[in-house]
């Protein structure tokens, strides 16, 4: 079996590797899309492989029941993504506003983010974990520049300079932990494979591991978008590619979040090290507050919907900050329904973009009117992420809600604020966007690709109603070793 | 462990934090890029002399790659990035140079204070690397913090970056993976940083940042 896990694993890894330097040369655009759903069509079934046939843990990579199902997720959203990638950048070409050698360099670039990703969420190695962000850090540089024009490039200036910031202060952490572990593990590789970390946690000098989480947690955090680190996020979404925001969005910020995660379990390995809880509470809050205060004011719909992203990063954090079963449990759940329905809005705003020929909201009016799929999609993505049942946020939300009322009533008071600006802000927001008086501006004709946004949010509704007895089982367990 | 080899390690990382000072008051691209020369150059000998205490062949190459990339290749692109974006104006310092050198001295004394505290456990050579290359890492922020212009910000991460090579050559054992890694990330990020100041040359006609601002400001109008 575990032959097999290996056999799944490098496949991650070489699939999107491969397809990406193959993507690089020059081909027909047509063929360059069909390699890169195919190739990460691979990648998802060997994902799903990865959940039967476990491979065994070594000094570099790893897979066990929390990454694995990130895995997954991520594979899926990544697969998903290529389909809207395909008709979305076709359209880009068609309108002149790519050329075919950008696109070339964008399928490329894609696989090469995948890569980064995957290697990320299968580290087991701390070295190789700061290497794969870093990596995905300027691949997305390099996507969110695309469009060459002055808005984008400054966009990308401040992702790479702010992105490139973080991944400093997260290597300074990284070689801390290496420090904190060296006395008592010795010298070389096993110091810095994860696993063996945690199993001598306890015997580390707990002022470093301090020292090292607060490194680590800025400099991750800055990539998990949590304020006050958060000025490239909005910047970014809104001037890249639209397939880019969602995945920046549902992928990305999973992965940076999944680091700081890990090095959280380490520090509650060690009963003298500082909690890491009440930081992660204070920049979850602090991000979910900003976010939701700052949605209101929003011209630019993709903008409107990275701050929602820097707010439901905040919810997150904060879950996981609160620690212990359920709290976990909620966070996990919260991290899949944010991607799912975050993606799924973003495939929703690509193609209402490019319908209209512009991003501002007060251009966009009465959606449902004039293209009843494209606006039904955003209505049930928006009606999801603001957290209203039936779809599963709202689940995740309310166990957070609730599991902070049990245990520390005062800190629901502002996450419950919080959570309530962002619901009427968005709210109000759609209600323009999708019933107000359409004006008459001519629409352009897209193929638009409905598929991904429909599966997407019908998985968030099943959710929402009934989750398969397995998956939360296996989310309990996670939770626990989460601590 | 008060040796000579222990003073010559002290003085190479410390010629780094003084050259990180160096860096903070340039006002001219050239030397600017000179004196980062000369900063990777102090890395290189560092790093090597660590290589030779600790008897770390592995860290040769690091300082090999630190020599070859850091100290010739980067600031020789970027001299030939210059000459053809014909930037030979002054670079303004935001703030004045005395506000530049309280800040930063009070930044190395925070660098010594949380650093030797923490690490009482490990060897003295280890900590006096890790305080000074945090000290280094703060001096870089601090010039990044400081400059508008697209150059210094290069020029302050990069100097940020050597830092975390000192703290990672510092750090007794540390595998070879984040060392080439970070070689790596390096060599590409100047590709990164070469695509964009060209094309932000084209766009603003300038690599001021300041430029980019405004032109922000006029758009949320």
């Amino acid at each position: 079996m575990s032959a097999l896990g290996a056999l799944a694993m490098t496949l991650l890894l070489v699939v999107p590797a491969g397809a990406g330097l193959g993507l690089l040369r020059p081909a027909d655009y047509r063929r360059g899309a069909r390699l890169s759903i195919a190739a990460t069509l691979v990648s998802l079934l060997a994902a799903v492989t990865l959940i039967w046939a476990r491979p065994e843990t070594n000094l570099y990579l790893q897979v066990d029941d929390f990454n694995i199902y990130l895995i997954v997720l991520n594979n899926f959203v990544s697969f998903t993504t290529s389909l809207f990638s395909a008709t979305y950048i076709a359209h880009e070409l068609e309108t002149g506003k790519l050329t075919p050698n950008y696109l070339r360099f964008y399928h490329a670039m894609y696989q090469a983010l995948v890569f980064a990703m995957n290697l990320g969420l299968l580290a087991n190695n701390i070295g190789l974990l700061w290497v794969a962000v870093e990596l995905a850090t300027l691949v997305t540089v390099l996507m969110v520049g695309l469009y060459r024009t002055p808005a984008a490039l400054e966009a990308a200036w401040k992702y790479f300079i702010l992105g490139s910031l973080g991944i400093a202060l997260a290597l300074f952490g990284t070689i801390l932990i290496y420090l904190a572990a060296q006395p008592v593990m010795g010298q070389g590789l096993p110091a810095m494979a994860w696993d063996r970390l945690l199993v001598h946690a306890s015997k580390f000098d707990p002022a470093l591991l301090n020292l090292a989480f607060v490194f680590l947690l800025l400099g991750y955090g800055t990539k998990a978008g949590l304020v006050p680190l958060h000025a490239w996020l909005p910047d970014a979404h809104a001037e890249g590619p639209t397939p880019i925001s969602a995945v920046l969005s549902g992928l990305l910020l999973n992965v940076a979040l999944y680091a700081v995660l890990r090095f959280k379990m380490l520090m509650s390995a060690n009963p003298s090290a500082l909690a890491p809880g009440p930081l992660m509470i204070m920049l979850g809050l602090l991000s979910l507050l900003f976010a939701g205060l700052m949605l209101y004011r929003r011209g630019d719909i993709k903008r409107l919907f990275a701050y929602s992203s820097i707010e439901h990063m905040g919810i997150m954090s904060f879950a996981f900050g609160m620690g212990g079963p359920l709290a976990n449990f909620a966070g996990l759940l919260h991290m899949t329904m944010h991607s799912l329905t975050k993606s799924a809005i973003f495939f929703a705003v690509g193609h209402i973009s490019q319908v209209k020929g512009t991003q501002r909201i007060s251009t966009i009016r009465g959606l449902t009117a004039t293209h009843p799929l494209l606006g039904w999609g955003l209505v049930a993505g928006v009606v999801a992420i603001a957290g209203m049942p039936p779809f599963g946020v709202f689940m995740s939300e309310f166990l957070v809600v609730s599991s902070t009322f049990a245990r520390q009533p005062w800190l629901a008071l502002p996450l419950v604020i919080g959570l309530l600006l962002a619901f009427g802000t968005l709210l109000w927001r759609l209600h323009g966007l999708a019933f107000g008086v359409p004006d008459n501006a001519p629409a352009v004709p897209i193929k638009a690709s409905i598929w991904p946004m429909l599966i997407h949010l019908g998985l968030v509704l099943l959710a929402g109603i009934w989750l398969p007895g397995p998956l939360v089982v296996w989310f309990h367990h996670v939770a626990v070793l989460l601590g | 462990m008060h040796s000579l080899a222990f003073d010559i390690a002290h003085a190479l990382a410390g010629s780094m934090v003084v050259l990180s000072f160096l860096l903070l008051y340039q006002d001219r691209v050239y030397a600017l890029l000179n004196v980062f020369a000369l900063h990777s150059l102090a890395l290189a000998l560092a790093v090597g002399w660590q290589a030779y205490l600790q008897d770390a062949h592995h860290l040769y190459v690091t300082a090999v790659v630190a020599l070859l990339f850091k100290a010739i290749a980067i600031p020789t692109a970027l001299h030939r990035i210059v000459r053809r974006l014909d930037i030979h104006r002054t670079l303004e310092v935001v703030g004045g140079v005395g506000r530049d050198m309280l800040a930063g001295a009070a930044l190395v004394a925070l660098a010594i204070m949380v650093m030797l505290p923490v690490t009482e456990g490990s060897n003295a050579l280890a900590r006096q690397d890790l305080a000074f290359a945090l000290a280094v890492v703060l001096l870089g922020l601090l010039l990044m913090v400081n400059r508008h212009n697209a150059i210094s910000l290069v020029i302050g991460f990069m100097s940020l970056e050597n830092g975390l090579v000192l703290a990672a050559a510092g750090a007794l054992g540390m595998p070879l993976v984040v060392e080439i890694s970070v070689a790596f990330s390096v060599l590409i990020a100047l590709i990164v940083i070469g695509v964009f100041l060209f094309r932000i040359r084209e766009r603003f006609d300038s690599v001021d940042m300041q430029a980019m601002d405004t032109f922000r400001e006029g758009r949320r109008k």
